[in-house]
């Protein structure tokens, strides 16, 4: 598969349009995909997802996609989760207790405060130190009820608030997972998914 | 801290932008491409497209309309007007929602909002609701773009909505809609203290500062239309006077 084409894996159910319509404006020639192969043998993927967390391992389980992805990510090829995406990484989440995650790492996705408007459905600032190869500062478009509180060992974490810190993006190497909708994030979102298109490109190209 | 939203909302008939009075006397504005490319550029944090076309191809246009506007929009967009079904749903956000509202069919089935919320997540379902002020006291809840009064109350509709999963409120005044004389707050009040999800006020601004009252009054998002549509103010505007008045804004 050319070092171009991204594949965007089908999770069940997911807003794809936007996904790929973000991919492409950012200059990536994206296409949806749904089997193991794609998750094996593609050079660049994104885990895009919108839902509960059950229904959405279910999918994965029953394509037989939860070990191949685990380990695409902890091999660190590049990957790109999005909202949802993010915290199937993760071991759990109390959306839907007794379903296990991809189990990446061991962080689980607890829902927001009920101090506030749940769920998170509007921009939020982003707040990240210069370590950050991906991630900027600014503002980027969420839409969730559940989120990480901590961030796993070993990862770059970019953090907002709402009714108390989150974790809104997390990088390690060319694997990059964001809680918000970097399809959606306006010309913030088009340049972190350009940037991340570049690195990942130069990554595959140079294996 | 969520920042908080304006958004410039797109009636559309037959694939093309238009504006009315109380949801009738419709003129054309313009096209949709264009109206949504326009005010992402101005500063719109989403765009709600509703489809006002009484027709079966009217219909058929606004698909081909959700698939054009997601090709140009790096911004949420919220589809709705006419969804009946959960494969309506499906149909919409395949073509390039992010959420999809549901209003007078949810009235008659309920359920379609547990449906849509169980199908698609809450954060996809948007229940929107036009409410009439009864001798101003309460408002009840109209259907059928304004022509039917229903016995709901609009407050408990709104709480019954989000315990079936709606994960957005979109509330229109039916009484101050097209009719430039603000939001009526006493309305977005009383629903922002009765739902935990976000409120969108809608119907009647004519000035900034009406999205700044609304936004006082306990919203969480403003969204307006002739205010745009005439070029009278852009969103950066609006934007520039939120801002003045120390509400954080996007920019």
């Amino acid at each position: 598969m050319a070092a171009k084409t991204i594949a965007v894996l089908r999770t069940g159910v997911a807003n794809l349009a936007s996904v790929l319509a973000g991919l492409r404006r950012a200059g990536a020639d994206a296409r949806v995909m749904d089997d193991v192969r794609a998750v094996e043998e593609t050079d660049r993927l994104v885990l895009p997802g919108v839902g509960s967390f059950e229904a959405a391992m279910t999918q994965l389980r029953s394509r037989g996609l939860v070990e191949p992805l685990a380990q695409r990510i902890r091999a660190g090829r590049p990957t790109l989760a999005i909202c949802l995406g993010m915290q199937l990484l993760g071991s759990g989440s109390e959306e839907s207790p007794n379903v296990a995650g991809l189990n990446v790492f061991r962080e689980r996705a607890t829902r927001f405060d009920p101090c506030v408007r749940v769920p998170q459905l509007g921009w939020n600032l982003i707040a990240t130190d210069s370590t950050s190869r991906f991630i900027r500062p600014g503002c980027a478009y969420f839409a969730n009820s559940y989120r990480f509180t901590g961030a796993p060992v070993g990862w770059q974490p970019a953090w907002s608030d709402h009714g108390g810190r989150f974790v809104a993006a997390l990088e390690r190497g060319c694997v990059l997972a964001c809680q918000f909708h970097p399809e959606l994030s306006g010309a913030w979102g088009v340049a972190l998914l350009r940037r991340w298109l570049v690195a990942s490109e130069a990554e595959v190209v140079g294996c | 801290m969520l920042i908080r939203r304006v958004i410039p909302c797109l009636d559309c008939r037959d694939g093309r932008v238009v504006k009315g009075v109380k949801f009738a006397e419709l003129r054309e504005v313009g096209s949709p491409v264009e109206c949504a490319g326009t005010y992402e550029a101005q500063g719109a944090d989403e765009i709600v497209l509703l489809d006002v076309s009484a027709t079966p191809q009217g219909r058929e246009h606004h698909l081909e309309t959700v698939r054009d506007v997601r090709d140009v929009l790096s911004i949420p967009l919220t589809v709705g007007g006419g969804v009946r079904s959960v494969e309506n749903a499906r149909v919409l956000l395949e073509a390039g929602a992010d959420k999809v509202a549901v209003n007078t069919a949810a009235v008659d089935d309920p359920s379609l909002i547990d449906e849509l919320a169980g199908r698609f997540g809450c954060q996809c379902t948007v229940l929107a609701v036009d409410a009439a002020r009864n001798h101003d006291r309460d408002w009840c809840v109209v259907v059928q773009s304004g022509r039917k009064r229903t016995g709901l109350d609009a407050v408990a509709w709104c709480r019954e909505g989000v315990q079936r999963g709606a994960g957005e409120i979109l509330l229109t005044s039916w009484d101050r809609d097209g009719t430039r004389s603000g939001y009526d707050l006493q309305l977005l009040a009383a629903v922002s203290r009765a739902v935990t999800v976000p409120l969108i006020a809608s119907g009647g601004a004519s000035c900034p500062e009406h999205l700044l009252e609304a936004l006082q009054a306990g919203a969480d998002a403003v969204l307006a239309a002739s205010i745009f549509h005439e070029a009278e103010y852009t969103v950066a505007d609006v934007k520039n006077c939120l801002a003045r008045s120390g509400i954080e804004v996007r920019r």
